[in-house]
């Protein structure tokens, strides 16, 4: 029974509940663009829990966490990964998955098997976001996933950007919040990442002249007999 | 002897509440046209309009092509005799009434998939293209729209420990107002299903004979007169039904928890305001939304299967044990 639990902790729960959506919405996004923004809004929530449970846990500390998450993951980020994209010429890529039905029911077992690993810590009992722990595991092995279905460089970077994500929804309902100077050591070096992608992605576009990741494991002559 | 009249009084109740679905399903429509009207800056119908059409197909001759058997004359008896038994199960003014004991929602699937059964078994029996056409289309549609809507209906079931409705809303009425991400999931693919299963936009349209994008009704452009009549009364009972199932359970405040006159009333009036508000949303919704391609509807409909999943999955994770 949820009704006993104060107003805001309520609120932890839908926004945490509805990051995992977002997860699963990023999954299926064929369209890139529409990705980025998916991504941009899931930073945003786990910005938005981070505050509610500063709010709700009185961890003034977490103040700065969220906007920190605000300002990188929902709006820095995902700019930097639209310009790349106006600038690889990728605004209208659409990428089809393959056996889209059969990847989204994965992800819902990978949600069930993330339940069943936590469970031992829920019993626990630690404070009352425990329960969120479950969620941000889901979403980090949701970013896996993504990362082994998708086959376009940027929808990968999309699935480690969420893993990362959920890694930090994890810090933040399992023990309050890293110390700032980890935050920040994350923080960095998740910028740091992104210009390196960024690098990445021209050079592979060079060498293969698509950023189909696939197109990688083939040879380069074999892939020359076949054209 | 207060128990005999209590008792009478109950299910007078019930009779008076089959009744308003009967008479409500006509009047949802013509609102919901109303106002696709007025959006696409039109004066439109009267709201009153619905009912015109049904009493003119209702005095008019039925005929009956020569190919078809008996089962094509019987089946709009059967279609609309259990949508109207599957409404009445719903509770629209008052909880508990003495259909309690049945109004359980499986019972409540059952009777609708009874419905659509026969209702594709007259499409496909006349032998037209059109007819067959449209029978296997809506059978793709509620063979997906079925999984997803028994999903959110458990999700829901599992907070109340029951898959009765009138436990289901008891429950809710008592939790009162609480965020739980469970109900929001459930009614979104609730909400999906039910687009789906009543046959409007993106799915399907409700306002075109297009040979092409036509469902519901390609199953009957061989009837005529009473039967075509029954068949449509039972699409617009079927409308209302699922905007009392979903006024109802999500948002059961203003329901009827006595059978006093007062609480009566008042029960009446939440729901009309609430079916209102339902209609509104539904015409703003078809206004500003594209018919989908046929093979993009089993997409739709995974995403409520996914929207109902996710809410029992974050009912088990989020809500038990707090």
């Amino acid at each position: 029974m949820i009704a006993p639990l104060p107003l805001l902790q309520q609120l932890v729960l839908v926004l945490a509940a509805i990051v995992l959506l977002t997860s699963f919405v990023l999954l299926a996004q064929a369209r890139l663009i529409s990705a980025i923004h998916v991504f941009a809004w899931q930073g945003a929530l786990v910005a938005a829990v981070t505050a509610v449970v500063a709010a709700a846990g009185g961890a003034p500390h977490l103040y700065f966490s969220a906007v920190l998450t605000l300002g990188l993951k929902a709006l820095l980020i995902p700019w930097m990964l639209h310009r790349l994209a106006r600038r690889l010429e990728l605004d209208r890529h659409v990428e089809t998955l393959r056996l889209p039905t059969l990847v989204v029911m994965a992800a819902v077992a990978l949600v069930i098997f993330s339940y069943w690993l936590v469970l031992p810590m829920v019993q626990e009992g630690l404070a009352f976001t425990r329960n969120i722990v479950a969620v941000s595991l889901a979403v980090v092995l949701i970013g896996l996933l993504m990362m082994v279905f998708r086959q376009q460089a940027v929808a990968q970077v999309l699935g480690f950007m969420s893993m990362e994500n959920g890694l930090f929804l994890a810090a933040v309902s399992a023990t309050a919040g890293m110390p700032l100077v980890v935050e920040l050591g994350v923080a960095f070096d998740v910028l740091v990442a992104m210009v390196l992608f960024g690098v990445f992605f021209f050079q592979i576009r060079e060498s293969i002249e698509s950023l189909d990741v696939d197109r990688l494991n083939r040879l380069k002559e074999t892939a020359e007999e076949r054209e | 002897m207060d128990h005999l009249l209590s008792q009478v009084t109950a299910w007078g109740l019930v009779l008076l509440q089959a009744l308003l679905y009967a008479v409500l399903g006509p009047l949802l429509v013509g609102w919901v046209r109303k106002v696709k009207a007025l959006l696409q800056n039109r004066r439109g119908a009267p709201v009153l309009q619905p009912y015109r059409d049904l009493r003119k197909l209702l005095v008019k001759e039925t005929r009956v092509a020569h190919t078809a058997s008996p089962l094509f004359r019987a089946a709009p008896y059967i279609v609309f005799v259990s949508t109207w038994l599957g409404a009445a199960t719903v509770p629209l003014i008052a909880v508990d009434l003495p259909t309690a004991a049945i109004a359980d929602i499986i019972v409540l699937v059952g009777l609708l998939a009874l419905g659509r059964f026969f209702l594709a078994l007259a499409g496909m029996d006349v032998g037209t293209a059109f007819g067959g056409m449209g029978a296997s289309r809506e059978m793709l549609v509620s063979a997906l729209a079925e999984p997803a809507m028994l999903m959110a209906i458990f999700t829901l079931a599992m907070g109340a420990h029951s898959t009765n409705l009138s436990t289901v809303i008891g429950h809710q009425l008592a939790g009162g107002l609480a965020l739980r991400p469970s109900i929001l999931f459930a009614l979104g693919g609730l909400t999906l299903v039910a687009i789906a299963e009543t046959g409007r936009i993106p799915v399907d349209n409700p306002a075109t004979h297009l040979e092409l994008t036509m469902i519901h009704e390609a199953m009957l452009l061989e009837y005529s007169g009473r039967h075509l009549a029954l068949m449509e009364w039972a699409a617009q009972i079927k409308l209302v039904l699922y905007g009392a199932l979903i006024a109802n359970i999500f948002f059961p405040w203003g329901i009827g928890e006595s059978f006093s006159p007062g609480s009566l009333a008042l029960g009446i009036g939440a729901i009309v305001a609430k079916l209102l508000l339902l209609g509104g949303a539904l015409a703003i919704a078809e206004s500003v939304l594209a018919k989908m391609r046929l093979f993009r509807a089993p997409a739709f409909l995974n995403l409520a299967l996914l929207l109902s999943l996710l809410g029992l999955l974050s009912h088990v994770i989020l809500e038990v044990g707090t």
